[in-house]
């Protein structure tokens, strides 16, 4: 890019390893993927019902900057019941344009520039470009599998610097699955307690967590104060398109996100915002029903992975598996183009969340059956055909770069 | 019917061609497990067959006509609508008998190759039945959903084939 008009912001962006991906899978016919990172369902008839009859009764206009008061007072009542965390609808709760801009509001209301934010990785492609957006400086803390993927305190207590600001995390996450326990959260909490750190807490996979009750960071006692809750439909809801999400925190905090907001935004969508009340008041059958089906399918593909000579570690939730591909002996780039080249099957190579994703690929079970079947079967495969190859040949790749 | 046996009903159910091992992961219980709970399913007649739900307005040479009877009977003593229905149903025109409430009593599926077929088999079989009050007869024109399956709507994905 030798644009002159272009700032060095936006020379200096790198765009995001998924985007190679889907234009290298875009174009090609009979593709089975598994690369998406959002629900297979449509989203419910109630709430696109909800939304077309507010287009018929003419909500065609603005609301109110941090949304309509019914569908905060829905989604600090959500929050009330499931975490017992009391956020006050008037002040607290920010209706946001996905949860994506939510984060975006969450750091630059937070972060000066020049200042640290710790980031577990692998992590989505998102959290490092917008700290820099926003002047800050990503601290990334890579985890493994061995751990599950969990961050240990004592990482993040090294990780802390004088400029450290806030430490981000995701828990379901993206990519990994990895659902961070009360245990795991009471050891980041006990760190940002210790050295007064904010935490920014993404809670968008928090309905799609399978073997136990999700734990919200800020339910931790102390925590409340120092964590900003971002959530959103996209997930639980099948919502994606709709980009809604929305933001809980302190007052002060959720006034500023507010202000960044209002000048940059208006508001959300006021035809989402009546789909999501709907969503909130009515749709907590249809979020049971599709957690069904992602946890059968994904005891299906992690038990098929595992069958296959890829190791897994079982995700407790999002819906999302990710293998080691290491025993192949390909990096998970070339394990990538070669699977979608020679099997048509498209996956997420693991380094695009970080350099601990390296060795792994992101695999979405937000497939139908047939389709994941199929997928097992074309990886199987694959898998046969490269068997030979020298095993950790990735690692010691990965450990020289 | 413990947890597991509802979680392979509700499966097969849904895809009744689905094999053992695939159902045992997506359960996460061992092959020979599943397969035992399978066919103690069957032997307990709660699974009762395995049926494929089939669009048959797609298949060109398909020119059966279906209709829906709303049928008034007068009840007997002791075996109440149970003796007429078994009279209804042993018929091969007839696909399926409810007993409903509201303004009739049964609510019988019936097939045959023409219109004149199933006027037939009302006026000729059902509604000479002693116990018979009325019948009418609604014939289906299309169908839309049947068993909780779209029939109409397009089922690609939409979905981009690659996103965060």
């Amino acid at each position: 890019m030798s644009n002159r008009f272009l700032s060095s912001t936006a020379k200096n962006l790198q765009p995001s390893g998924i985007r190679r991906f889907f234009d290298l899978a875009a174009g090609m016919e009979g593709v089975i993927s598994l690369g998406v990172g959002e629900p297979d369902f449509v989203t419910s008839w109630k709430i696109r019902e909800a939304s077309i009859l507010s287009l018929e009764e003419g909500y065609t206009s603005y609301t109110a900057n941090p949304g309509i008061l019914s569908l905060r007072k829905e989604i600090s009542k959500y929050y009330r019941t499931k975490y017992s965390l009391s956020y006050d609808p008037n002040s607290e709760v920010l209706v946001t344009v996905g949860a994506s801009q939510g984060i975006d509001l969450a750091i630059r209301a937070v972060v000066n520039p020049g200042e640290e934010v710790i980031v577990i990785r692998p992590s989505f492609v998102s959290y490092l470009p917008t700290i820099e957006l926003a002047g800050g400086i990503p601290v990334p803390i890579e985890t493994t599998a061995e751990t599950d993927f969990r961050p240990t305190a004592d990482a993040i207590r090294h990780a802390v610097t004088d400029r450290t600001k806030a430490v981000m995390i995701c828990s379901p996450s993206n990519p990994t699955g990895t659902v961070l326990n009360q245990s795991s959260l009471q050891e980041i909490a006990d760190v940002c307690i210790e050295k007064d750190l904010l935490v920014i807490t993404d809670e968008i996979y928090a309905e799609l967590s399978y073997d136990e009750a999700h734990v919200s960071i800020a339910s931790l006692s102390k925590m409340r104060e120092r964590t900003i809750v971002i959530n959103g439909f996209s997930k639980g809801f099948a919502m994606t398109g709709w980009r809604l999400g929305f933001a809980l925190g302190p007052d002060d905090i959720l006034q500023a996100m507010l202000k960044i907001h209002q000048y940059t935004t208006m508001c959300a969508s006021t035809t989402a915002q009546h789909g999501a009340l709907e969503a909130l008041r009515n749709g907590w059958e249809d979020v049971a029903h599709m957690r069904k089906h992602y946890q059968r399918r994904r005891n299906y593909i992690v038990r098929s992975f595992q069958e296959m000579g890829l190791s897994c570690h079982m995700p407790g939730g999002a819906f999302y598996a990710f293998p080691s591909i290491k025993s192949t002996g390909f990096s998970s780039e070339e394990f990538a183009e070669k699977l979608l080249h020679e099997e048509k099957v498209a996956v997420v190579p693991g380094n695009v969340f970080g350099p601990s994703g390296e060795g792994h690929i992101r695999c979405s079970y937000a497939s139908s059956m047939e389709q994941l079947q199929e997928a097992v079967r074309r990886m199987e495969q694959f898998i046969a055909r490269h068997s030979t190859q020298e095993p950790f040949l990735v690692d010691q790749k990965t450990m020289q770069t | 019917m413990n947890e597991k046996e509802v979680e392979v009903l509700e499966i097969i159910e849904h895809n009744g061609r689905l094999a053992v091992d695939t159902i045992a992961k997506m359960i996460d219980m061992s092959v020979e497990a599943t397969g035992a709970l399978i066919r103690s399913l069957e032997e307990k007649k709660v699974i009762i067959e395995y049926a494929t739900v089939i669009d048959w307005a797609k298949v060109d040479n398909d020119d059966t006509i279906k209709a829906m009877i709303d049928v008034k009977v007068t009840p007997k003593r002791d075996v109440g609508f149970d003796e007429i229905a078994r009279r209804i149903y042993r018929y091969d025109e007839v696909k399926s008998v409810y007993l409903m409430s509201g303004a009739y009593d049964l609510s019988v599926q019936v097939e045959g190759r023409t219109m004149t077929d199933v006027a037939r088999f009302v006026s000729d079989k059902l509604s000479t039945l002693d116990s018979v009050i009325s019948t009418t007869t609604h014939f289906i024109m299309k169908k839309y959903k049947h068993d909780g399956t779209i029939f109409d709507e397009g089922d690609a994905d939409k979905r981009i084939v690659v996103s965060p």
